[in-house]
Formats: C-alpha cells, structure tokens, sequence
C-alpha cells in the first residue's frame, strides 16, 4: 500500500499569494494513498528539507511529492534530501505550482482548484514510481573548444592549466579572432595585440593544447563525459610539418587584390596567404576560390619558391575524430553588412565604413600603417560622423537588443581619431551612452571632455553624396529635435553584432537551444550562465550575447571552471531516465517481438539485437535490448513500439496513463 | 450560468516546450488556467493513444508541443511526433471528431511569450466548441 | 488576366492621365482590369485624423465589396488609397474586437482576402518577366524615381520594397531603356500633408526634391503617387517663386513614361494634361544605338 507524503510550498508569496496553500494542503491530504500532507513556506529551505526527511522516516513514506517550483530548478535538491533520509531519489516528484500555475494565473478559486489538480496527477504518477538506481558513465578528461577567439583562447588556457587535454578548433587559419583585428581596446586604450599574441603563442606552444586551425567541427555524437566529434581539417595545400612560415611563397603569389578579410577589406591579400604577420600558426593556407591553379590549371609559382618543398596542392579535406568529455562553445560573432544600410549608403558609398574597417585603418599593422586614411582616395578626413546604434536597438532591423560594446568602442573610435588627426572633427551620434563598466564612463567623458568629441543625441536618417561630401542627416534631440547636417569626409558606423551566419547549424549539431537572433543559449539566465541545456556543453563570449572583452574572458574562465569541475572524478553517474525491453519468465521471455521498429527509430543507435536460446543453445527468440551507455531517455522508441515491450524508466506508460486517468 | 470552461491537457517536451512554460512564469505572463501540462522527456515519447485517453477522460481540448524542427533535444523525435500527428489528425478527422478540439505548436525554451498567447488562443477556440461532448456520444455508439 | 481595380477620387480628376496611361497599357497587355462596383471614398482625407472608426470603415467596405466580388488582387494604383487601404486591412486583421465592430457598420462580413497592389506592383505583373509588351521607343532619359512616403511606410503594414531606398520603380525604368540616377531623396517628404494648409511648406519641401533631382543630371522625374505629381507639377509656380529660379524638368506617371516606350502616343497617354510641358533636353548622337537595340529587341521577339 502506498504512503505519499505531500509537501506545499508557499514560496513566500511567490505561490501562496495566489494560491491558497491551506485548502491545497487539505486537499491533497484527501487523496486516496496521501498519508501525511503539509505546507511550509520555505521547502527548499533547511528546516524545508528536514521536514520532509523526517516525514519519511516517521511515516514510513513510500513516496513523495513536492508542490512548489518547477522541477528543472529544484528536482535534483528534493531527490538529494529524500536519498539522504533513506528513500529512493526516483520516488520524489515535483508538481509545478509555482511557474505553471502561480505566476500565471490570476489569484482565485481556479488557481487554487488547478494547484491541487497538479497535485493529484503527481501523486497518481508517482504512487507507479519504481525506484531507479543512477548510471555510471566513464569521463573521457579532454575538452574540444570552439572557436579560437579571445573567448577560446582563455577557456583553452584554463582547462589546460589544469591538468586537462585540450583540443582547440579554429575556423579561420589563425587564431586570435576579431580581437586581433582591433586597434587598441578600452577603455586603457592598450595594444590589442601586444595583449593577445602572447596568448595566442601560449596555445600553440602548450604540451596540453592540439591546435586545429582552418578547422570545423562537422558533428558531435554522444554524451557528457562521451562525446565524439567530427572534425574537418579543410585542406591548407600547405604541408605543416614543413612549412617554416618564411612567406617566400606569399611574396611570390601573382594573385595580389584580393580583398583581406583580416582586414575587413580595408587591405588585400595573396592567394596564398596568412591573416596577418601575428598569425598562429604562421603558416599560409592556400584559398582555392582565388588561387590561378585552381581557377586556370596551372601557376604553381609558390610550389617551384618552396625550398621546403611544403607546397601540397593536391590535399584533400581531411576528417578526424576525437573523443572528447565536455565541449566550449566560443565560436564568437559577427556584424550586420552593408545590405542592411540603404539609406546610409553602406556598401554604396566607399567612405561610409563599420567599426571593424575602421580598427583596421586605425591599427598599426594595418593597410594604412594606422594613418587614418579613406578608402575612396586616401586622404585624411577631416570630419568624421561616427553612428552609434546602427542597426541595435532598431525593430526595424530586426534588432531589438543592445549590441552592448558600439557606446564604448565609438568613443575608442573618435579618441583614436582626434589623437592622428589633431585638427580633425569627430562627431558621434547616439541613443544613449551605455558605459557601465569599471572605468567605462570616465573613458567617455574623457573622449567628450579631453579629446573634444562632439556628442549628438540623435539619430540619423540618411547619408548622401554631394560635391565630394557626405552629407549626414540627422536630429539633434537635446536641442528640440533640431535637424542637424554635418558635410563629412568620412562615416563610421557601429553596426549591431550578430550571431554568426551560421550559428544555428552550429546549435543543431552541438543540440543546444537559442534565442531568436540565433545566440546560444545559457541553461539559466542568472545562475547557470555558461552551462547550456545540454548536460557537457558550455558556452563563452560572444556566441552567447554581444561581449566586450573583459567579460568573454570572465566567462570563458568560468566556462574552463566547469569543465574541470567535470573532469575532477573519472566517472559520472547519469539519470537512469532510460528505456528497458521488458524480461518475463519463459516460455514468453519478453513481449518484444523482434520487429525492431525501435531501432530504425533511435537517434542513438542504442537498440541493439539480443538472441534468447535455450539450454542447449539454439536461438528461440531474437528481442531488442537497450544499451544503458547510449540511450538518452528520449521515449521515441516506446511510442512507436506495437507491443509496448519497450518503456522508458522514470515515464512509463503505467505512469503517464495514471497522470491522465487522475485529470 | 456561468460560461463553461473547458479541460485542456498539454502534453509537452522536457526540453523545449516545458522550459517554455517555466519562463512564462518567470516572466509572469497571465494566461488561461484551464491547461494541464503532461511533461515527457520529448514529443517523440507521445503515444497518440494517450491522447485518446485524455479525451476519454473528459479533455475538451488538447495541445501537443515541442522543439522547433531541427532543435530537438534528442536530434529527431519531434520529426517522429509530427509524421505521427498527421496520421492522428487525419485518423481523428476520419473518426469524426474536430480536429478543432487537438493542437500542435513548437514552443522553444525562449518563447515563454508565445506559450501563453498559444494556450490563451486554444482555450478561447475550445471554449467556443462548447464541451466534448461528442467524444462520448462516439464511444457509447461503438460500444452499442 | 485579370485584376481587380480601385480608382479612388485622384484618377478621375486631378490625375487623370495616370488612369489613362494604366488602362492603355494594361489593354495593350491584354490585362483586364476589373473596377470594384459600387466603390466609395478610401478615407484618405481627413477622415484618420479626426474619426478613427470612419477611417477604417470606409475602406473595409471598399475591401469588401472586392471580396464580394471575387477578386483575389487589386490594383489600388494611388498612393494615397493603397496606403489607406492597406493599413485598414492590417488593422481589421489584427485586431477581431474592431472587425466585428466595422462588419456591423458597413453590413457586410469584412474577410480581407483580397491582396492590394500598388501602382508598381501592377505594374510588375502587367510588364513582367512573361509580359506580351514590348520596347519600341527605349525611353533614353536620366530619370529620377521618386516614390513619395504612401507606397513604402510604414514598412511594417504594406511590406513593400526597401523602405528607406526602394528600388522596383528604378528597375523598371532600366527596363524601358531609361537611365535612373542614384539620389538620396527618393522617399523624402513632398509636403503633401500640408498641401492645403501650409502651401509655403510644400513649395519649399517639393523645391528641395526638384533641385536634388536636376543638379544630379535628371532629365524627368518619375513618380507613382498622384500627390507626389501634384505637388512637384502643379504647383511648380509656387516652388519657383519660393526657390527663385526655374525648373523646367517635366514629371511624369511611370505608367506614362511605360506608355512612351510602348510606343503610344503623348496624347492617348495624357501628357497635354500636365501643367510642366514634357519636353526633354534635345540630346546629340543617340539616333545609331537606338537602332541598334530596337533591332536586337525585335530580334529577341522573333525568337521566341
């Protein structure tokens, strides 16, 4: 005979306010198998938890369900305090009173009739439940990251430094991200690079890291502590082992004007190339879009100066596969194109640029040699209109968010400017100055105050070419909307940053969930900020939220925090939340008839075939079994099942129908 | 007489759909209080038999959701509840029941928004059908 | 083919030469344009600033009428009309409170089912890819497109072109053999909300479009709106004496400039109706490429 116990949480006011708890308490108590029914207004508290550890052990409870918030918050602490006073984990439940039902609905008799309902359904489950013992799994101690940006570069180094193998992807041929493209960072207005290349040559030098640059990750199969991926080392046409980096074969490339991505642009680049002099590793790629042998069949040039003889054009794509514990998401971001400007002529006009161009002039290594130069006839501006907010914060762009760092690295952008150009203008358009930060305000104050940037708040509504000029159009809001034109030489805009292009086949594959601008999303917005949905997959930087870089750093080192977290005890126990083919007695020995629609249906490949034989061996029955190590608990497998031989533990099909008959 | 409020039961997945429904809450989003939600590791768990006993059981109205195609959880069990829910509807349509009565959404953990605007929609629709009536009248008849 | 029509008040008065311009050239496509029965005001005056009900009521009629009548597309060729049009579908859809309300008004069950064409959109269905017009006088001019507010905002309603630079009317010109500039002032304000009550304002407002046109080398104007046309030709008296010179660029209806180029007539198509004479800048050394590309034209022709 069952004895559940109810425990009712009043959450503060939380759910008492709208539902009336005692009635509730009442209630449940009423119900055919409840022995003992409570409220508190604190279950998870201390005295919360003891409560119901010494109601089990006095009333000899053989179940118990907890009505409060919902399970995905506070399941594992209640089954934590009901393991402790002896019950099986597996025979506590929760009913979501609270997010489901108290927050929103409004107080009144409904509200409370819909508490106790949830309620009754739970106690009807979990009266069926069977206590259900946790899986150990094996911890493979290596961690695959994402993306060699800052983000990755810092989670790479952590984990790393912890004792942990690493194995870090790059798309692009180096590392280093768009942080190696800045000029310099604020608000301490120091050398990007100067910071970040020792990091990036730490990487490539550390015993732990494997470096996998012009890389991609092509799938990921598995489970924390299990996984394993795919990764494709798209084909470099230069041999690694090799090569030397000393860049003969890029002097000698014929193909010279292609436009460097690197530079966002601004400078070009060779066929054969590397992104920038800092690149790690320092050897080229050969781009076969642009390259003369790809496109015309022969050239060769770089081959015949190879005195290496490192020069592999006829490489193939290459796909390897690792076994990796835990994955870092740092796969960072991107900004809005030019399509997206019409009426700033962004992609029209050659002098209207984005924030990243404008790092590349403003750069010491870049094409202009950190001269602030414009790209139609590379004269020195002499006024230049920086837009703030172009695209964020804007519905009518699709983009409603803050892209968080345009406030600080616009006013970067007019201090660099008046600081080269000293008799220039530097005029900045904006919404509002978000500049909280440490230091951050005082940066733009300075750039306003010191450095003699003139602040606008408004917003602009076109830009047009006349008379060699680029007329900017805008408001001034603080001066009773008065319209303002400023004739300039050049236009910076701080387009908003968005997800990578392709962030949601990245999400797909990694099977983590994202919002609808297609960043990843963290499993909690406050508290489980680098952990995703997906037990073993954690994020970092910009791939998450528009970052700046002291923030992609912080979370990034969170994100390595966690994974040797995970990878300080050589197993894992998992959720035994998975399917079983029933075994009866012979002559039946399970109800499974073998038609093995399970299997096709397995995202798992977890179904395998188990032969049943008598004494003297011969194969009675072929019946499908469930590896406990592959299967996620996905059920797929028990709706389709003819006989209902297959169930899955923790949502049998007794289970689920007892919740429905008590509706 | 007070206007007749009817019985929907909405049979979710864990991962998507539920966590949806908690961020409605979180954000404190009022919507209809008719709905009971069924949790379930993912959609492709759901055996439409259980929706037939939820009709059974006297639901007025029932709401199947899940993970956007391509975001499941589990890779592909949505795309298994979805080929499976077509038959079901058509079954249902066959049987004569409204398919009014049964609704299908993907809800994502990000849509808490778009949980209580679908369950309020539903609600209102089913409401509007009056009880079910129907379900009952169609299993005497099979009965006799 | 068939579309539905709504005139509206402009193509029987003040733009009449955009009505005739669109019928001869949907005739000559073969495109039968049907007019909505027993159609009545859109509502564009007055009537959303002081009577909200009565704005959206007027054109539900008019949107169900159509319903009533069949028609699955309308051609709504004033700006002005579409617009009211269009936003009073959006509200009534949106909004199920205040389609009960108007269906009660107008006695008729408002559905919107009816999807609005504006004059460039028509225009795209009736010279399109698989359209029987051909090019017989290529209309060799720099032109201005100039699309006015009503056909492209609020974007998120009438989900029309690029809203801040449009540039359907720019590829029909190219079509047609003309020359669209590239300007800023496409969508500018033209003052025609003013029209009545600040007639100074909407000199200075069309002055600013004219001379952004002619200093950029336009030798016509091309508009779609009859505000938009009323504003910068009939009132090219007030403009100039508020700019203190002349202009003499001509504007035309791109129904019109279609119609040169398909080889009607400036009388059938209504250019004597205009108060800025169309005349062009005489131009040296066009007649050889001219031949040149009518001959490939109508080889084009022969070929399919």
């Amino acid at each position: 005979m069952a004895r559940i116990g109810v425990f009712i949480c009043h959450c503060g006011e939380n759910i008492a306010g709208t539902v009336d708890v005692f009635k509730v308490a009442e209630a449940a108590g009423k119900f055919p198998g409840v022995v003992h029914s409570v409220e508190y207004k604190y279950m998870c508290s201390d005295p919360g938890q003891t409560m119901i550890k010494d109601a089990i052990k006095e009333k000899k409870l053989t179940g118990v369900v907890v009505a409060a918030c919902s399970p995905r918050m506070h399941e594992p602490t209640f089954r934590r305090a009901c393991a402790e006073a002896g019950l099986n984990p597996f025979l506590c439940e929760m009913a979501n009173i609270r997010e489901h039902c108290s927050w929103v609905h409004e107080k009144g008799e409904a509200t409370t009739q819909k508490a106790i309902e949830l309620i009754r359904i739970m106690v009807e489950k979990v009266k069926r439940n069977k206590p259900l013992y946790s899986i150990k799994v094996p911890v493979t101690k290596t961690a695959l990251v994402l993306g060699g940006g800052i983000a990755g570069i810092q989670a790479a180094l952590d984990i790393a430094n912890a004792g942990h193998q690493v194995i870090l992807v790059e798309r692009s041929p180096s590392i280093g991200g768009h942080m190696l493209q800045l000029s310099e960072t604020f608000p301490t207005l120091d050398c990007s690079q100067c910071i970040l290349t020792p990091r990036m040559v730490e990487v490539a030098q550390h015993p732990k890291i494997t470096l996998y640059t012009y890389s991609e990750l092509e799938s990921l199969d598995g489970f924390i502590g299990n996984f394993k991926a795919r990764i494709r080392r798209k084909a470099r046409g230069v041999d690694e082992k090799l090569c030397t980096g000393c860049g003969v074969c890029i002097q000698k490339c014929p193909q010279k004007k292609i436009p460097s991505e690197f530079d966002a642009g601004m400078g070009k680049r060779t066929a054969i190339y590397v992104p920038c002099p800092q690149s790690v590793p320092n050897q080229p790629v050969i781009d076969r879009e642009h390259c003369t042998y790809y496109i015309k069949g022969k050239c060769k040039i770089c081959e015949k100066f190879c005195e290496r003889k490192a020069i592999r054009l006829d490489q193939q794509d290459e796909i390897i596969e690792v076994n990796v514990g835990a994955v870092v998401a740092a796969t960072g971001f991107d900004i809005l194109h030019s399509k997206d400007f019409p009426e700033y002529g962004y992609g029209k006009y050659p002098d209207v640029i984005d924030g990243l161009q404008f790092e590349r002039l403003a750069s010491a290594s870049g094409p202009t040699l950190g001269a602030i130069k414009r790209p139609s006839d590379g004269k020195e501006p002499e006024t230049v209109v920086f837009i703030a907010c172009a695209g964020s914060r804007d519905d009518a762009k699709g983009i409603p968010y803050c892209s968080k760092i345009c406030c600080m690295y616009t006013a970067k952008h007019a201090m660099l400017y008046k600081h080269k150009v000293h008799n220039g203008k530097a005029y900045v358009f904006y919404m509002d100055i978000r500049a909280g930060g440490k230091n951050y305000e005082e940066f733009v104050r300075r750039a306003i105050e010191e450095d003699g940037a003139v602040y606008l708040r408004g917003r602009v509504s076109r830009i047009y070419e006349e008379d060699g000029k680029l007329i900017v159009k805008g408001v001034d809001t603080l001066l009773g909307a008065q319209p303002v034109e400023i004739k300039a030489d050049m236009v910076v805009l701080a387009t908003a940053i968005v997800a990578n292009q392709d962030a949601e086949s990245l999400a797909q594959k990694l099977r983590v969930s994202y919002d609808p601008y297609h960043f990843l999303s963290e499993a909690h917005p406050k508290l489980r900020p680098v952990e995703t949905n997906t037990a073993g997959i954690f994020l970092a930087g910009a791939c998450q939220a528009p970052k700046d870089i002291p923030e992609a750093v912080a979370q990034a080192s969170g994100a390595a925090a966690k994974v040797a977290g995970l990878f300080s005890s050589s197993e894992l126990s998992r959720e035994p939340v998975i399917a079983v083919v029933n075994r009866l007695p012979p002559p039946v020995f399970s109800t499974c008839t073998g038609c093995f629609l399970c299997e096709k249906a397995c995202p798992y490949q977890a179904i395998e075939r188990e032969e049943i034989k008598d004494r003297k061996g011969n194969v009675i029955k072929v019946v499908a079994k469930v590896n406990p190590g592959l299967c996620q608990g996905c059920g797929t497998c028990v709706a389709l099942c003819r006989v209902k031989a297959i169930d899955l533990q923790g949502f049998t099909n007794e289970q689920v129908y007892c919740e429905l008959m008590a509706l | 007489m007070s206007e007749f409020e009817p019985k929907i039961v909405a049979f979710v997945c864990n991962w998507c759909t539920y966590a949806g429904a908690d961020l409605t809450g979180t954000s404190r989003i009022k919507y209809a209080s008719n709905v009971r939600m069924i949790r379930l590791p993912c959609t492709g768990r759901i055996d439409f038999m259980l929706l037939l006993k939820a009709f059974e059981q006297g639901a007025d109205g029932i709401i199947v959701s899940g993970c956007h195609p391509n975001d499941c959880h589990y890779t592909a069990g949505n795309f298994h509840a979805r080929r499976r829910w077509m038959m079901f509807r058509s079954l249902l349509d066959f049987l004569g029941i409204d398919t009014r009565r049964i609704h299908f959404a993907w809800v994502s953990a990000a849509e808490g928004a778009k949980w209580a605007e679908f369950v309020n929609s539903v609600t209102d629709q089913v409401r509007k059908l009056g009880p079910n009536e129907q379900y009952q009248k169609l299993s005497q008849a099979g009965v006799e | 083919m068939k579309l539905g029509y709504f005139p509206g008040c402009s193509l029987l008065g003040s733009a009449r030469e955009l009505e005739e311009s669109l019928m001869l050239v949907a005739k000559k496509a073969g495109m039968e344009l049907t007019t909505i029965p027993d159609w009545n005001c859109c509502g564009s005056t007055a009537a959303h600033n002081l009577n909200h009900l009565l704005s959206v009521s007027l054109p539900a009629r008019i949107l169900a009428l159509a319903d009533k009548a069949g028609m699955k597309e309308v051609l709504v060729p004033c700006s002005a009309c579409y617009n009211r049009l269009a936003m009073a579908q959006y509200e009534l859809l949106e909004n199920p409170d205040l389609k009960k309300e108007v269906s009660e008004i107008i006695e008729m069950d408002f559905e919107g089912t009816a999807k609005l064409l504006n004059v460039v959109e028509g225009m795209e269905k009736i010279f399109g890819e698989d359209s029987v017009l051909k090019v017989e006088k290529p209309f060799e001019h720099k032109v201005a497109c100039y699309y006015g507010c009503l056909l492209v905002r609020p974007a998120k309603v009438l989900k029309f072109d690029r809203p801040e630079d449009p540039q359907s009317m720019d590829r029909l010109m190219k079509k047609i053999g003309a020359d669209p500039i590239d300007w800023p002032d496409k969508v500018e304000c033209c003052g025609a909300g003013l029209s009545v009550s600040r007639t100074d304002l909407v000199a200075k407002l069309s002055g600013k479009i004219l001379e952004s046109a002619v200093k950029r080398g336009a030798e016509a104007i091309i508009v779609a709106c009859p505000m938009c046309h009323s504003n910068l030709d009939m009132r090219r008296e007030n403009i100039e004496k508020a700019a203190g010179k002349k202009y003499s660029i001509p504007v035309l209806y791109l129904t019109e400039a279609i119609g040169l180029a398909l080889g009607l007539s400036e009388k059938e198509l209504g250019l004597h109706r205009h108060l800025v004479p169309v005349v062009f800048p005489i131009r040296e050394k066009k007649a050889e490429p001219e031949k040149a590309e009518s001959a490939e034209e109508s080889a084009g022709a022969v070929e399919e």
